[in-house]
C-alpha cells in the first residue's frame, strides 16, 4: 500500500514548467528521499503534496484517495525556510498550530508536554519565540511538524542550520517516528545525508523524474563492477593480464570486471597466489556521484 | 469554519492583550477628559483679584458703588487725587479709577481714567467698563424718574427655534453647530480607525511573509481562511477600541463636568463680552446641547455608523492585505503601492469636511455614492438628517464593493504570500488575479 501516488503531475508558472509530468509512489512506512538540484521542482512538488498549491494536470492519491481538504491533518510539513510568529509564546504557538491540524487544545497540551520532556525543554513554555536561538527555534518547529502524529512527514532540508548534536537528535526522532509507522519524505540536495537515512529515492531535475528506486537498487544499477582488495603479499606478475586494474598499490587494488564475471574469481585468484586478504568489497557509486552524472550528463 | 475561528481568535487575542492596545484604549479617553478639565479650569481662572481705588468726583459711584466680584473689588476713597496717586500702592491697591465731575451729567459716552503702573488685562478692563456702564444706566433711570422695573421689562430676548418642513416637523433645537461638531468628530474617527487598522493588517501580512510562517500556515489552512481570519480578527480589535471609547469618552467627560461645577460668578463675567447672558442662560445652552444630542436618533445612527465602518474597514484592509502579500519585506516597494490608498483615504476625509459645510448638496450626494469616500462622508452627514434612501443606497454600494474587493484581494493574496524575489508591478498583481490555485 502506498501512502502517496503521483501520476503525471504537471505544474506551470507563467512561462516556466516547474513540474513536468512527474510520477512516483511512496510506500507506506518508507523513508523516501526527494532529491534534486536547486530549481529542480522539489519545492513545487512538495507544495502540491501539502495542498499549498494545486497541480495543473495529473493525479495525486493520498492513501488511495484523491488528495483533498481533509488530508493536511494527516500530513506534517517542515519547510526549508523555517518560520514562526516571533512574538508568540512557545506553548501558545504550538497549541495554535496543533489546533489548526485538528487537535483539541487539551490533546495538544498533552503532546507538547510529551515532546518537551523528550527534548528536556520544559521551561520553554512561556518564552517568546524571538527569545530562542535559531537551533532552539528549529526544535520547536520540528515539534510543531510532528505534534499531530501525521501519517506522512515531509521534511525539506531538516538539518540545515543545525549543529551536529541537534542534527543527531532530530535524526533519532525521525527514525523513531518511522519505526512507529510514519512515512517520511526527506527532501534535500545533501547526498551524504540521503545515503544514511533514505531507503528509497526519486531524483528530480528540470521538473522531470530522471531516476527512482530503492537506494541499493539504484546504486547497483549504476555500479561499475569495481572491487577493492586490501592485501598483504606479492602480487602475481600476470595479474594485469588476468584482470583490468584501475588502481594498484603495494597493499591495495581496484579491479574492474565484466558484468557476467563473478567477483569470487578475484578472491580465488589472489588466494591461490598466496596473498593474505585483509578486506574485499564492491565499490558502489555514491549517490552524490550518481546525482552529478545524471544531472550533468 | 472551525479553523477560521481559530485564526480570528489568535489575531484578536494577540493584539488585544498587548500593553500598547490597553494603554491606547484607556489613555485616549483619560487624555481627552484631562484636556477638557484643563480647558474648563483655564477659562474659570480668575487670577489675582484686583483691588481698585475709586476716586469719584461725580458722586454717582459714591452712593452706590460697583458690586464686588472675585475679579475686582472697588473701594471708594475720599482723599485728593494726587495724594491717592502717590499712596495707592502702599494702601494695597492695584490702581485708581478717577471719575471726573462731568460724569454726573453723562451723555452717550463718558471717559474715566485708570491710573496704574500695572497693565490690566483686556477682559478686566471690559469688565469694569461694563460694570460702570450698568451703574450709570441705573443712575440715568433714577434721574429720569421712570420706574426701573418697567424699563427692564422693555428688554426682550429673541430665540430662534428650528423646525423641519418635510416629514415630521421636528424641533431641531440648536442643531447646526452641534451637528457640525459631531460630524467632524465622526469623520475623523472613521478615517483614523480605518487607516490604522487597515495598515495593521498590511504589516501583519508582511510579517508572516518575511518570517516564513505563512508556508506552515498554508499547509494547514486555505489562504482565504488566513486572510479573512486576519481581517475579522483585526477588525474586531478596532471595534473593541471604538466601543470602549464610545463608552469611556462620554462617561469620563460627564464625570469631569460633574466634578467641575461652572461657577455662577464666572458666568456673570461673560457679561464682559457685552453679551447679555446670565447664569440661567449658560445653563440653558448646555442643557440645549445635551437635549439636542439626546434628540438625535442614536438607534439609527449608531448601527449605520457601525455598518459603514465595517464596510469601509473590510474594503480598505482587504486592499492592504493584497498589497502586503505582494511586497513582503520590500518596504520601498510598499510605499509606491500603499500611497494611492493613503491618498484616497485623505481625499475622503477632505471631502467629508466639505460635505459637512454643505450636507445636502449634489456634491455630498455624489460623494456618498463613491464607495471609497462613503465610510467617511456618510457618517459625517448623518447628524444633518440626510434622506434615508441615500444612506441605504450608499451602504448597499459600499457593501457590494467591499465583497468584490475582498474577493479580488484574496486572489492576489494567495499568490503573493508564496511569491518571493519577484519584482512586483500593478500589472503583475493583475495577472495574479487570474492564476489558478
Amino acid at each position: 500500500m502506498n501512502i502517496l501516488e503521483l501520476n503525471q503531475v504537471v505544474k506551470t508558472y507563467e512561462n516556466h514548467t516547474a513540474v513536468d509530468g512527474v510520477s512516483f509512489n511512496v510506500p507506506k512506512g518508507r523513508i523516501f528521499g526527494l532529491l534534486g538540484p536547486n530549481g529542480a521542482g522539489k519545492t513545487s512538488l512538495i507544495r502540491i503534496i501539502t495542498t499549498i498549491t494545486r497541480a495543473d494536470a495529473g493525479t495525486v492519491l493520498f492513501n488511495g484517495e484523491p488528495l483533498g481538504a481533509s488530508h493536511p491533518e494527516a500530513i506534517g510539513y517542515m519547510p526549508e525556510e523555517r518560520g514562526l510568529y516571533k512574538k508568540m509564546k512557545v506553548g501558545q504557538h504550538l497549541i495554535y498550530l496543533a489546533q489548526l491540524k485538528g487537535l483539541s487544545a487539551k490533546k495538544a497540551k498533552e503532546e507538547i508536554d510529551y515532546w518537551f520532556q523528550k527534548f528536556d525543554i520544559e521551561d520553554w513554555w512561556d518564552k517568546k519565540i524571538e527569545e530562542l536561538s535559531k537551533g532552539m527555534q528549529q526544535k520547536i518547529q520540528f515539534i510543531a511538524t510532528v505534534i499531530h502524529k501525521p501519517n506522512l512527514l515531509i521534511l525539506d532540508e531538516p538539518f540545515s542550520g543545525l549543529d551536529p548534536v541537534n542534527t543527531n537528535l532530530i535524526k533519532d526522532e525521525i527514525y523513531q517516528l518511522n519505526q512507529q509507522g510514519t512515512s517520511i519524505i526527506f527532501s534535500t540536495h545533501r547526498m551524504e545525508q540521503v545515503e544514511e537515512v533514505c531507503e528509497e529515492i526519486v531524483l528530480i531535475n528540470k521538473g522531470k523524474n530522471i531516476l527512482s528506486g530503492l537506494v541499493k537498487d539504484v546504486k547497483n544499477r549504476f555500479k561499475e563492477n569495481l572491487f577493492e582488495v586490501k592485501f598483504e603479499g606479492e602480487l602475481p606478475v600476470d595479474i594485469e593480464d588476468k584482470f583490468r586494474l584501475e588502481k594498484r598499490t603495494n597493499d591495495s587494488l581496484i579491479i574492474k570486471i565484466n558484468d557476467d564475471d563473478d567477483s569470487n574469481n578475484i578472491l580465488q585468484y589472489l588466494v591461490k597466489n598466496n596473498l593474505h586478504i585483509i578486506s574485499f568489497k564492491e565499490i558502489l557509486p555514491t549517490l552524490n556521484e550518481i546525482f552529478i552524472k545524471q544531472v550533468e550528463g | 469554519m472551525n479553523k477560521l475561528w481559530l485564526i480570528i481568535k489568535r489575531e484578536y487575542l494577540t493584539r488585544v492583550k498587548t500593553k500598547a492596545f490597553i494603554l491606547t484604549t484607556l489613555l485616549t479617553p483619560i487624555g481627552l477628559a484631562a484636556f477638557f478639565a484643563v480647558v474648563v479650569l483655564i477659562f474659570s481662572y480668575e487670577g489675582d483679584s484686583q483691588r481698585i481705588a475709586l476716586k469719584d468726583d461725580s458722586g454717582i459711584f459714591t452712593e452706590k458703588s460697583i458690586k464686588d466680584s472675585d475679579r475686582a473689588k472697588f473701594f471708594v476713597r475720599n482723599e485728593p487725587l494726587d495724594e491717592l496717586l502717590d499712596t495707592y500702592k502702599e494702601k494695597n491697591y492695584n490702581g485708581v479709577i478717577h471719575i471726573p465731575e462731568k460724569v454726573a451729567n453723562p451723555g452717550d459716552e463718558v471717559n474715566v481714567t485708570f491710573h496704574s503702573d500695572e497693565q490690566i488685562s483686556a477682559t478686566t478692563k471690559v469688565f469694569i467698563e461694563s460694570k460702570m456702564a450698568s451703574r450709570i444706566k441705573d443712575y440715568k433711570i433714577e434721574q429720569s424718574g421712570y420706574d426701573k422695573k418697567k424699563i427692564e421689562s422693555f428688554k426682550t430676548r429673541v430665540k430662534i427655534k428650528e423646525k423641519g418642513t418635510t416629514g415630521e416637523a421636528k424641533d431641531k433645537g440648536n442643531r447646526a453647530v452641534i451637528a457640525t461638531i459631531l460630524s467632524m468628530i465622526i469623520g475623523t474617527i472613521m478615517l483614523m480607525v480605518i487607516a490604522i487598522y487597515g495598515q495593521m493588517v498590511m504589516r501583519s501580512v508582511m510579517e508572516e511573509k518575511v518570517s516564513r510562517i505563512v508556508e506552515v500556515m498554508i499547509s494547514s489552512v486555505k489562504p482565504f481562511q488566513l486572510m479573512m481570519g486576519k481581517l475579522i480578527g483585526v477588525g474586531g480589535v478596532g471595534l473593541t477600541q471604538l466601543l470602549a471609547w464610545a463608552i469611556l469618552i462620554p462617561g469620563l467627560l460627564f464625570l469631569v463636568s460633574l466634578v467641575m461645577p461652572m461657577d455662577p460668578s464666572s458666568m456673570q463675567d461673560m457679561n464682559t463680552a457685552g453679551v447679555e447672558m446670565d447664569s440661567e442662560d449658560m445653563e440653558s445652552i448646555i442643557f440645549q446641547f445635551m437635549e439636542t444630542l439626546a434628540s438625535l436618533n442614536w438607534w439609527y445612527i449608531i448601527p449605520v455608523v457601525m455598518l459603514f465602518f465595517l464596510g469601509g474597514y473590510f474594503m480598505y484592509s482587504a486592499i492592504y492585505a493584497a498589497i502586503g502579500s505582494a511586497i513582503g519585506d520590500d518596504l520601498g516597494e510598499g510605499q509606491s503601492f500603499a500611497m494611492p490608498i493613503g491618498i484616497l483615504q485623505t481625499l475622503a476625509f477632505y471631502i467629508a469636511i466639505a460635505v459637512v459645510q454643505n450636507p445636502n448638496s449634489p456634491m455630498a450626494i455624489w460623494a456618498s455614492m463613491v464607495p471609497f469616500f462613503a465610510p467617511m462622508v456618510v457618517p459625517a452627514r448623518l447628524a444633518f438628517d440626510p434622506p434615508m434612501w441615500q444612506v441605504f443606497l450608499s451602504l448597499f454600494i459600499l457593501l457590494v464593493t467591499s465583497v468584490l474587493l475582498v474577493w479580488l484581494s484574496a486572489r492576489i493574496y494567495r499568490i503573493g504570500i508564496l511569491m518571493y524575489g519577484k519584482k512586483v508591478t500593478f500589472k503583475e498583481l493583475g495577472k495574479w488575479m487570474f492564476y489558478r490555485g
